[in-house]
């Protein structure tokens, strides 16, 4: 770390870890609101009672409720941590900050289900389908990417985002725009829900759901060891550290970039797929992937296990304070409360929880 | 051959700090200003009010974003909320004193959106680049949330809605239905030419090199005693404040009320960035490029297409110009990564050494 | 400079040039504009819509050469539910003579309104747009048959207290309101609020914002928490299917989901799969084919290769009200031809047109449409008829009328319309007094 480093960091740099500073103020707080309650000075119907104890006193009542909370916001993290993930990937590897990743998630769904439509059986369309993805990132590499290569980020961006338009295009004069149901039984993916009963209440664990996690972690799984073992994945970890490094051990920043975008391609069209089977295929999909921003910023804009943790404590930040705070303000805050969180989160620890401290020099 | 300043001298330093030093670029300025004040009483209604208006209105919010952008250094996808932040604060202005011209409201509304803004720039002086775009995402929502959820901003509404109520100008009517497009064009004309030159001003100035100095390296900019904090918060008020005004703007003169919350969703946010990056970071004349390329570029290729006799249907007209603006966006960034602002210096620079090339 | 950039610059002047250019007179004949949407976030409930509307006006043109043998231009024009783009299609089809404005978005009829009486040009917003506007002596220009969302609020209040056994078992009840987070979606909270207190049912507020439409978990997680006994969902485009889906997925009863009219879409109902089988929906018009107009535009459009939509989709919920609001624009053209006497009618004579539009159980039999739709009032003074309205309740795959017809709770609707309504005149500080003569019952 360099002096300039700590001297941003400001005061809340003290020699204490900012998590245990953190931490600290929680359970200070935690103590403060329990000795009010038990001295009645704070009561029901207080606006310091609701939001501070009521919430509480809830999740103690409905232990069935809270767990089905956490569980959703779980199923719900791991979908923006998969959505995050394809940000990631690209990120790592050419620096381009993908804005159309969000689209390529619709593009790619849409892709699966018109082929389908088109007469294909389940299977051939998927293969098809990688198919397209992979012409796609061979076409972004030779269209975009390599005319544009090494010129100032935000432009690499701003191309990304007429990256979207095009995809936004295209999908909808090829497929048309209306929204379609994704092929959840073609694929066998299993329906219906597990009811499991627990403290009185149930918890309602939807088949989908699991097999979604578990595919997650399957896959960010596999994304791992393809990246720790493989030849490949070596080649982009040291792409991702210096392009010039790499490039002058005979790496092929072209082939790098193809593969990259394809697997980014490959995690957008099982993202599209579970999505889709959660509620239906349609280019509203896409605001969804704005969800995986602060996923991003918590978990660092490099960092694979950031993008899954972030995913997760921004899925189950978001609906716990939804389910349980929401009522105070109105309900309707998940709107913005991930993003309140990842601002928080980012005055503590700019460069997110995994990710590369910055070190400038002048 | 015709547009070059040999033989132009300078007697004073002022003479040579005007910001169009050279006779060549006040003349064409000069005819600009004449084209964009004639122009309503040769082109049709269509024409003025739904291609020049919101060209105006975009470029305005334009320079906004790129007092922020382009001369800070500083990434904000929350411009839509500022311009919702400017359309509340005037509605609630000229609700409030009804008698107050409605073009000091749309000014005044300038100066909440201001304070909002530095609100939210805040979080600018730990963190940058697309960790503060991702931040700024935060005001967008929730200043939209707020937008939907605080009745009193739209005054108990049933609907929800800003209802814009008439305003009369000296006697012309400039809000509401009656206000013709071309009174309508001609209080935006104003405003924006009044406005641009008052931020070409500041742009050329001491505030202005600050900026530029920290958007280029802010430790450097410090250790010469140039005031983060100050600068930065700054940038995001003046850059509010013409976001805001651009939104009061846009409700009042342009949409005339409606539905506002919706009008000012994180999509305007994202088009006024794009505007930005295509018309070139860090240039007026920048801003004017790519609200025209965004904003009216689309509108003239969906209603220009049927009337130069292509015929599509409506929703593939749509595709296709969805297809179109995003290879468009791409194959000028090929061609010129500094947007369109950089290809009009290029022309010029052509144009001083014509018809020789050298 | 190189080539590229020049070329993409001169086409751009020349679609400059062209776009500043007069437009073009229009042939003999009604101009009726559609302003609709197949592309965007919402083009999953618009596009059936389109269709709909469009082929039931081509189907006049080729059945019977258009109304009362006069020609009807139709010009669709895409507004992707966008206000911006709404606006520039109200604007470029104004100059052509347009009849009638059809903008099939809340927020881009709050826009038109005031501009509809400058225009002179009435607004059809079927049963969408301000409540308000039902009150016909503040705004002549405007008109929302059948029935408002406060009719609509009523309908499934009453629905309810039929089904509970009587409006005195609601007392106690508690009714959900899951809604879109946008003017749209807030539109029935004002009469739920007023029939909570009349009626002492608990109600509950669930809005859902835009960006989280597709992802309603912690919604459905309250409903579950608060033991809603009954939910109204007032949503649009994907919010619709998800809300089925999480409905399924958390154990609620589906049979006590009931939508507003535009919840009704058939791949609403269909994204949740079997389950969904019972799924209630607000409606003012039947479903399917076996009209002898739905029968007409198969046979005058698809079978002729003039239409843009697929010919498996006619006859969906969605596509009937396309169909139904077609009909209510001729139907208004053609009263219109009787009232003024003239062939070529214009915008203010449909305005009048509309105000003396009364389709009866007869009328709708004469034009094809026996059973589809109950009769359709309009006066001078009340603007929708607040008009009966069924509960249509989805099979498994498709919608079939689940009730008789019900009347909205007008006693108590019609004074909040018009004290809105008086509100929103003295609000718009300036807005015209109706001058506008009233042509009685013809």
């Amino acid at each position: 770390m360099t002096s300039l480093d700590s001297a941003q960091g400001g005061v809340f740099n003290l020699k204490l870890g900012t998590g245990a500073w953190v931490l600290i103020g929680f359970a200070l707080v935690a103590v403060v609101t329990a000795l009010a309650v038990q001295a009645g000075a704070l009561t029901r119907g207080d606006a310091l009672y609701a939001v501070l104890v009521d919430p509480f006193v809830q999740m103690a009542d409905m232990p069935d409720l809270l767990i089905q909370t956490l569980w959703d916001g779980f199923v719900a993290g791991m979908l923006y941590a998969l959505i995050a993930l394809g940000f990631v990937l690209i990120f790592k590897a050419s620096g381009v900050f993908n804005f159309a990743q969000g689209i390529m998630v619709v593009f790619a769904a849409l892709t699966l289900v018109g082929l389908h439509e088109f007469g294909f059986n389940a299977w051939i369309a998927l293969a098809l389908t990688l198919g397209v993805m992979f012409a796609l990132a061979v076409a972004v590499e030779r269209v975009v990417l390599r005319p544009l290569v090494n010129q100032p980020d935000i432009i690499l961006f701003m191309a990304t985002i007429g990256l979207t338009y095009a995809l936004i295009g295209l999908g909808e004069f090829i497929f048309g725009g209306s929204p379609k149901v994704m092929i959840t039984e073609e694929l066998f993916l299993p329906r219906g829900s597990i009811d499991l009963k627990v403290f009185g209440g149930f918890v309602s664990l939807q088949k989908l759901d699991i097999a979604a996690a578990v595919i997650a972690f399957v896959m960010i799984a596999v994304l791992s060891a393809f990246f720790q073992y493989t030849r490949i994945g070596r080649a982009l970890r040291a792409v991702a550290d210096s392009h010039k490094a790499a490039l002058s051990v005979g790496i092929s920043l072209e082939q790098i970039w193809v593969i990259v975008w394809f697997t980014a391609g490959v995690v957008a069209l099982i993202t599209g797929i579970m999505w889709g089977a959660r509620s239906d295929v349609s280019f509203a999909l896409q605001i969804i992937a704005l969800k995986a921003l602060p996923v991003l910023i918590l978990g660092g804009f490099t960092s694979v296990p950031g993008a899954i943790v972030g995913g997760l404590i921004i899925g189950i930040g978001e609906k716990v304070g939804e389910f349980y705070w929401g009522p105070l303000l109105g309900k309707g805050i998940e709107a913005w409360l991930a993003y309140m969180i990842a601002l928080t989160f980012l005055l503590f620890r700019p460069q997110g929880l995994f990710g590369e401290k910055i070190i400038e020099r002048i | 051959m015709f547009y070059r300043e040999a033989g132009q001298f300078k007697t004073s330093y002022y003479a040579d700090q005007a910001i169009f030093p050279i006779l060549q670029d006040r003349i064409g300025v000069a005819a600009i200003l004449f084209v964009a004040f004639t122009l309503p009483l040769a082109a049709s209604d269509f024409f003025v009010g739904s291609v020049m208006i919101p060209f105006l209105v975009f470029s305005l919010a334009a320079i906004g974003l790129n007092i922020l952008t382009g001369y800070t250094g500083l990434i904000s996808l929350g411009t839509g909320a500022f311009m919702g932040v400017g359309a509340y604060a005037c509605y609630k202005l000229t609700t409030i004193f009804p008698d107050v011209p409605i073009v000091a409201h749309i000014l005044a509304a300038g100066f909440f959106s201001a304070a909002i803004g530095v609100i939210f720039g805040l979080p600018s002086l730990r963190i940058k680049g697309f960790y503060l775009a991702v931040a700024t995402l935060a005001a967008q929502f929730f200043l939209q949330w707020c937008f939907v959820r605080i009745p009193w901003l739209y005054n108990n509404n049933a609907s929800g809605a800003i209802e814009v109520p008439v305003r009369t100008l000296m006697g012309i009517d400039v809000t509401g239905a009656n206000a013709t497009p071309m009174v309508r064009y001609y209080v935006i004309l104003a405003i924006v030419v009044a406005m641009t030159w008052v931020a070409s001003n500041i742009v050329h100035g001491r505030v202005g090199r600050q900026w530029m100095a920290v958007r280029d390296m802010d430790i450097a900019a410090e250790l010469i005693g140039i005031r983060l904090l100050n600068t930065k918060l700054l940038a995001f008020a003046v850059s509010s404040f013409y976001c805001g005004v651009a939104g009061a703007v846009m409700m009042f003169l342009w949409y005339g009320g409606g539905e506002a919350a919706d009008a000012f969703n994180i999509n305007q946010s994202f088009n006024i960035l794009f505007m930005v990056i295509i018309g070139g970071l860090g240039s007026l004349i920048g801003s004017f490029f790519g609200a025209a390329f965004i904003s009216s570029f689309p509108t003239l290729l969906k209603f220009g297409l049927p009337m130069v006799g292509i015929h599509i249907g409506s929703a593939s007209v749509e595709h296709l110009t969805h297809f179109a603006i995003g290879a468009l966006i791409i194959a000028f960034l090929i061609v010129e990564p500094h947007g369109l602002a950089r290809l009009w210096q290029i022309g010029k620079q052509k144009l001083r050494v014509w018809p020789f090339p050298y | 400079m190189r080539t590229p950039t020049g070329w993409i610059f001169g086409t751009a002047l020349a679609v400059v040039l062209a776009a500043g250019a007069p437009p073009a007179t229009a042939e003999e004949g009604i101009y009726v504009p559609l302003l609709t949407y197949r592309t965007g976030n919402f083009a999953g409930s618009g596009t059936p819509i389109a269709n709909g509307m469009r082929d039931y006006l081509e189907m006049l043109n080729q059945r019977d050469g258009g109304i009362g043998g006069v020609k009807l231009i139709i010009e669709e024009c895409e507004t992707g539910y966008d206000t911006k783009k709404g606006v520039e299609c109200y604007e470029s089809t104004k100059g052509k003579n347009p009849v009638v404005h059809n903008p099939y978005s809340t927020g881009l009829t709050l826009q038109l309104i005031p501009r509809a009486s400058v225009d002179k040009i009435p607004l059809l917003t079927m049963a969408y747009g301000l409540s308000a506007a039902a009150d016909g002596r503040v705004f002549p220009w405007t008109f929302n048959p059948p029935l408002t969302y406060w009719d609509g609020a009523s309908v499934f209040v009453r629905f309810v207290a039929e089904k509970e056994g009587g409006v005195d078992k609601l007392k106690g009840k508690t009714i959900g309101l899951v809604h879109l987070d946008a003017p749209f979606g807030r539109e029935p909270i004002p009469v739920m609020e007023e029939l909570a207190k009349r009626y002492g049912f608990n109600l509950k507020l669930y809005p859902v914002p835009a960006q989280s439409m597709q992802d309603q978990a912690s919604t459905w997680l309250a409903i579950r928490r608060d033991r809603v006994d009954w939910i109204y969902n007032q949503g649009w485009g994907a919010m619709n299917p998800t809300a089925v889906k999480e409905a399924v997925r958390t154990n609620f009863p589906i049979d006590k989901l009931v939508g507003v009219w535009w919840a009704g879409g058939d791949d609403d109902a269909r994204a949740g799969g079997a389950d969904a089988k019972g799924y209630r929906t607000l409606s003012f018009h039947g479903a399917g084919t076996s009209y002898p107009a739905m029968q007409d535009i198969l046979k005058y459009v698809y079978d002729r290769n003039l239409a843009v939509g697929d010919r498996a989709k006619v006859g969906e919920n969605l596509y009937s009200r396309g169909v139904y609001n077609s009909a209510l624009i001729a139907e208004a053209i053609r009263t219109a031809q009787q009232v003024t006497g003239k062939k070529v009618v214009t915008g203010e004579d449909v305005r009048r047109g509309l105000e003396s539009m009364n389709i009866s159980d007869d009328r709708w039999k004469e034009m094809g449409f026996e059973g589809f739709a109950a009769p359709v009032n309009i006066s001078c003074d009340d603007h929708s008829g607040h008009n009966r309205v069924f509960i249509a309740q989805w099979d498994g795959s498709k919608f079939v009328r689940g009730s008789d017809y019900i009347e909205p709770m007008k006693d108590l609707v019609r004074p909040m319309i018009e004290s809105a309504a008086k509100d929103y005149a003295e609000k718009n500080a300036g807005w015209p007094k109706r001058t506008e003569a009233c042509d009685g019952r013809s």
